[in-house]
């Protein structure tokens, strides 16, 4: 399958921008040298933005940025979300209250727990009416989000915006979950290639034997990320950052990986 | 260039069609019973199986479609890390209706990685974290008996299905609220269409468990009595549980007969409220005209819709809204939520299969419980059982965040 990457988005608190990533990646910056922010959930009403879960502020600071990197309106994009976890913290929030006092369940709360809050948001933010989805598949998360992506692109022949995120664990949750700092990801693609396109993309199902070893992030931007549940797919960045050809494969499945090359794309 | 030349440049003019699919198997276990035996037989015979609500551990007024048996039914030992109620109840929907079996066969036939598995659900096995929290050890730590990952993550229905059918294509699950087991035929045709794979193991599973409990309550949207989806007097929906499976591969002119199919399948998003649906139903809309031209087919080859109709007030206003500005009242609806309860992330599943189950049986489902039909739906609505040649079903799931799904099933659908 071949697909092209119109637009980036990448957020995390020491790596506020594809372009602060980009440098990061080349050792064109130092980590040291930018300072550590929140989301600004810039998409929402102030009202909204006080009260809305680190996923939605997450997710909408990618998705908007990875739009605006393709030159395109949010509002005619498809949207296929993913996360491996999900509101890791509204999670701890609604099963702390179910334990103690369930009938002090905020109704709020429940909407936000629901996985596809942050697509859901986004929708509402922008008036985006096409389709949209929420996945989720435990470590391949980001490898079965993105071939859902190149599929969904290459089917019905229209650009998407993929998105990815995760956040820190809390509570209880800690006892089985891993994940620190926020990360995302956001990558709109499209079935075809145009003057924007920031590169291509040949994406293949390849086999994958039992002791193979998922690839390991060799850039500095690793420090950015480190123990986030989306960290693995850094090495797909630093592919696209640095221009590099070589075949990165991500686990998919049992025994099956995903193949991704990045290529130079002309229109 | 502008925004809107720029998406155009980059968007192909084609218009993608759905490919028709064939559905080699299909079950459901539902509040009605083991497999679609007995659902079919709730639905016939328009019985609800709701029961007042003995689910929580504190007193909430609602009724519920619980399923019996799931307390004892503990997974088998190879299969104990994703032990939990909703993963038993995955186990169980697949043995019924011979779909295990079928199952196996087309994982042997088209190879393991060439069969993916797309589950949906809302809340998935939540329960267990919930479990996890109500037993917190002295540390802050889950109960030792519960330190397993995987039921504690969104993704722990596809990972069980997966490994308990034994397949390695595409493993995803759908996480959209009560969408989430529609949307699942969608990705699976796009995945097929492309030849990514050649079989897909569609499906969903939800449980009723605190979480959806507590906060549907804390919306006020649980009627305290069973729920009478389209009735003018309609206070509220009653949750169900439920799981069901479908698998899905490219139509052939040699398929079984009367072969059943998915003809059309429709996605859209209301971007209007986390919780309310469109005023309009302009979302809603969006998804069932797509499905129709995904199809091919116009309106009024639309026999039944097995509507999402959950009893909400506004749901079933918007739902009736939108089915009487497009499809004539020769096309019949219904909801069956008055039987099943509403299963949320597996209600798609649930209706999909009611769906297949009226086509195989010439026979309009009944609106049960349902007594005085809201003005709105009366022209199209049937409160009883409708004996109809069938052709044609359309199937509608919307879910929190504006989610719409809609699915188009035939009866010897055409073969692309």
């Amino acid at each position: 399958m071949r697909v092209f990457v119109q637009g980036i988005g990448v957020w995390a608190p020491k790596l506020p921008s594809w372009h602060a990533a980009q440098a990061v990646i080349r050792g064109e910056a130092a980590l040291s040298d930018i300072a550590a922010i929140r989301p600004t959930g810039a998409l929402l009403a102030a009202n909204e933005r006080r009260r809305a879960p680190d996923t939605v502020l997450l997710a909408l600071e990618v998705a908007a940025a990875a739009c605006a990197d393709a030159e395109l309106d949010p509002k005619v994009l498809p949207s296929i979300f993913a996360s491996n976890h999900g509101d890791l913290a509204v999670c701890d929030a609604m099963s702390t209250t179910l334990a103690a006092s369930p009938e002090l369940v905020s109704p709020i709360k429940f909407h936000n727990s629901v996985h596809n809050a942050a697509v859901g948001y986004w929708t509402i933010a922008t008036g985006a009416v096409a389709a949209s989805t929420a996945l989720s598949a435990s470590n391949e998360t980001f490898a079965e989000g993105l071939l859902e992506a190149a599929v969904y692109a290459l089917s019905e022949q229209r650009a998407v915006l993929f998105v990815a995120y995760d956040i820190q664990v809390v509570g209880g949750l800690a006892s089985v979950t891993k994940s620190d700092g926020l990360f995302g990801v956001a990558l709109v693609i499209a079935p075809k290639a145009d003057q924007l396109t920031k590169c291509g993309l040949d994406i293949e199902l390849v086999d994958l034997s039992a002791s193979a070893v998922r690839e390991a992030p060799t850039s500095p931007a690793e420090a950015a990320v480190s123990g986030n549940a989306l960290a693995p797919m850094l090495p797909a960045l630093e592919r696209i950052a640095q221009g590099d050809a070589r075949p990165l494969v991500l686990p998919l499945a049992r025994h099956r990986g995903l193949s991704l090359v990045v290529f130079e794309a002309t229109p | 260039m502008s925004q809107h030349n720029r998406t155009a440049a980059i968007n192909s003019a084609l218009h993608a069609r759905t490919l028709a699919l064939t559905v080699q198997a299909f079950a459901a276990t539902t509040a009605a019973g083991l497999g679609s035996a007995s659902l079919w037989d709730a639905v016939f015979n328009g019985r609800s199986h709701l029961r007042a609500n003995d689910f929580t551990p504190t007193a909430i007024t609602a009724w519920i479609g619980r399923v019996d048996g799931l307390e004892m039914a503990a997974l088998p030992a190879q299969f104990s890390v994703w032990e939990c109620r909703n993963n038993r109840l995955a186990w169980l929907a697949l043995n019924q209706d011979g779909f295990y079996d079928a199952a196996r066969r087309a994982v042997a036939h088209f190879g393991a990685r060439r069969t993916a598995v797309i589950m949906g659900t809302s809340t998935g096995s939540v329960g267990a974290t919930e479990e996890g929290y109500a037993r917190l050890t002295a540390s802050g730590s889950f109960a030792h008996d519960l330190l397993r990952p995987i039921v504690h993550t969104p993704h722990s229905l596809g990972d069980f299905v997966q490994h308990a059918l034994g397949t390695s294509g595409p493993c995803v699950t759908v996480n959209t609220a009560c969408s989430s087991s529609a949307k699942v035929f969608a990705q699976a045709e796009r995945l097929i269409r492309l030849g990514v794979v050649d079989a897909a193991i569609v499906g969903g599973v939800d449980t009723l468990c605190g979480s959806v409990m507590y906060g549907f309550n804390s919306l006020q949207l649980l009627s305290p009595e069973p729920c009478r989806p389209f009735d003018a007097g309609r206070n509220g929906i009653s949750l169900g549980e439920a799981g069901g499976f479908a698998l899905l591969t490219r139509a052939a002119p040699d398929d079984a007969q009367p072969a059943l199919r998915l003809v059309g399948w429709g996605e859209s998003s209301d971007a209007y409220h986390m919780s309310s649906p469109q005023p309009d139903g302009l979302g809603a809309e969006r998804a069932m005209l797509q499905a129709l031209s995904n199809a091919g087919l116009s309106a009024n080859a639309i026999d039944y819709i097995n509507g999402h109709g959950t009893a909400s007030f506004k749901n079933d206003e918007v739902e009736a809204i939108v089915v009487a500005r497009n499809f004539p009242a020769t096309t019949r609806m219904s909801s069956t939520k008055g039987i099943t309860g509403h299963a949320l992330g597996a209600a798609g599943i649930v209706e999909a299969v009611i769906s297949l189950l009226a086509l195989q049986h010439d026979w309009i489902p009944a609106n049960a419980v349902t007594k005085n039909v809201d003005p709105l739906a009366a022209a199209h609505l049937a409160l009883n059982g409708e004996a109809k040649a069938m052709r044609h079903v359309l199937s509608n799931n919307f879910g929190f965040g504006g989610n719409n799904c809609a699915l188009i099933f035939g009866k010897n659908g055409s073969v692309q």
